[in-house]
């Protein structure tokens, strides 16, 4: 009997691990792989200051030591935050950030041009700009006259998860994790993007639903 | 006539172009480090929310559709197969007493709830989803909210990795993650 639930339960963890190869959302999907505009994880969480909110959009994970120096943002590829205050998952608020000329730029929060799928970046909303840390430099802080704040670099990948075992797990050679189990993710980065936003500038009423987006310039001026 | 209101929507965005290239040009020289191509389209590559949804719950031939399906059109598209996922699991409930049609729904439309007046934790036994903090330990979350069942002690093997934290502290200051190795 006890050998037959632990017999499903491996078989139900196959199922489960069938799609992943790397999580939380790292390489999640054949046209993002390996490109900058793979988001790795998204963080939203309450600031040092209570008054303000923190927005992290990671990408091109797994960089090991030796590669990250080379990496670098996609000046072409804008890394939006959205917003939904009203509950209908529908974006009232994006924060845009894009690279430029070794500086990373941050317009909004502010309502979108369009929503959904495609965007026009709100050009006439920067907040805030800084140098793009470089691999080994003291992070370069911007911080804006409304108070937004922006870090973009490497830094260490702060997703943790024994890939290892549970790759085992999958092939069959192991039923159950390790105690303790091993990081697969120690020892490597990830292209960091942080956001600071006082809250008085996110029209909150106590709950936002927040997804972020990588999107690439197309060379188009209209929606198809 | 939806052909004409595709035209003058069409025609409609591309005075907003040309509008936006006036700007580029009054700006451009108050920019230090130039500008972005902001006249321009930009079309969707990722999308994430919470940790691991597209990779657990999408199949392989759906993923990248999901990544381009903005969040109130997820639950339309792909609850189906949401549901389904959690039946191949045996899925019938768990801590949070959710049935698996309701976990499914609130599974499918993927954004990161997060609460702009308390705490902020993906799941710390008192906040539900009220955010993802640096240090919250998502894998073991999502493990046991699919496995644990009603208790979260159902299939003890499997509802943790024991990885509990990362390899480097994080900051309590700005910019919060740890410089890279």
């Amino acid at each position: 009997m006890k050998r037959r639930k632990i017999f499903i339960a491996t078989l139900l963890f196959f199922v489960v691990a069938a799609g992943i190869i790397y999580a939380a959302d790292h390489i999640d999907a054949p046209s993002v792989t390996n490109k900058p505009t793979d988001i790795t994880d998204v963080y939203v969480f309450r600031a040092e200051n209570p008054d303000n909110m923190v927005f992290v959009a990671n990408t091109q994970g797994l960089l090991t030591p030796d590669a990250t120096a080379d990496a670098k943002f996609d000046e072409n590829t804008m890394i939006e935050f959205n917003i939904d205050n009203n509950g209908d998952n529908v974006e009232d608020l994006v924060i845009q950030c894009i690279a430029k000329n070794g500086k990373m730029k941050v317009y909004g929060p502010a309502a979108p041009k369009i929503t959904g799928t495609t965007s026009y970046l709100n050009i006439n909303k920067l907040s805030v700009q800084t140098d793009i840390t470089s691999y080994g430099q003291a992070p370069q802080i911007g911080i804006g006259d409304n108070g937004v704040k922006v870090f973009a670099g490497p830094r260490d990948d702060p997703f943790f998860f024994d890939l290892t075992r549970f790759k085992q797990i999958i092939a069959g050679q192991a039923t159950s994790f390790n105690n303790p189990g091993h990081d697969t993710f120690a020892g490597t980065n990830v292209m960091g993007l942080v956001v600071e936003v006082p809250k008085s500038l996110l029209n909150s009423t106590g709950t936002i639903n927040v997804w972020a987006e990588t999107k690439t310039a197309t060379g188009s001026t209209a929606v198809n | 006539m939806k052909k004409i209101f595709q035209y003058s929507y069409l025609a409609s965005l591309l005075v907003l172009a040309a509008c936006q290239k006036n700007i580029k040009n009054d700006d451009a020289a108050s920019l230090a480090g130039g500008v972005p191509p902001q006249a321009e389209v930009y079309a969707q590559g990722d999308q994430m929310a919470r940790p691991a949804i597209n990779t657990v719950f999408v199949g392989s031939s759906r993923k990248d559709e999901f990544n381009t399906t903005t969040p109130s059109a997820m639950s339309a598209a792909f609850r189906t197969d949401f549901i389904n996922k959690l039946t191949s699991f045996g899925y019938t409930t768990n801590i949070l007493g959710l049935d698996k049609n309701t976990f499914a729904s609130v599974l499918v439309t993927d954004v990161l709830n997060a609460s702009t007046t308390g705490v902020t934790s993906f799941y710390n036994g008192t906040q539900v989803l009220t955010g993802r903090a640096l240090a919250d330990d998502v894998i073991d979350v999502e493990l046991t909210l699919i496995f644990g069942g009603a208790t979260g002690a159902s299939n003890p093997g499997l509802t943790s990795d024991h990885v509990n934290g990362n390899d480097k502290p994080f900051l309590t200051s700005f910019p919060y993650m740890a410089s890279p190795h």
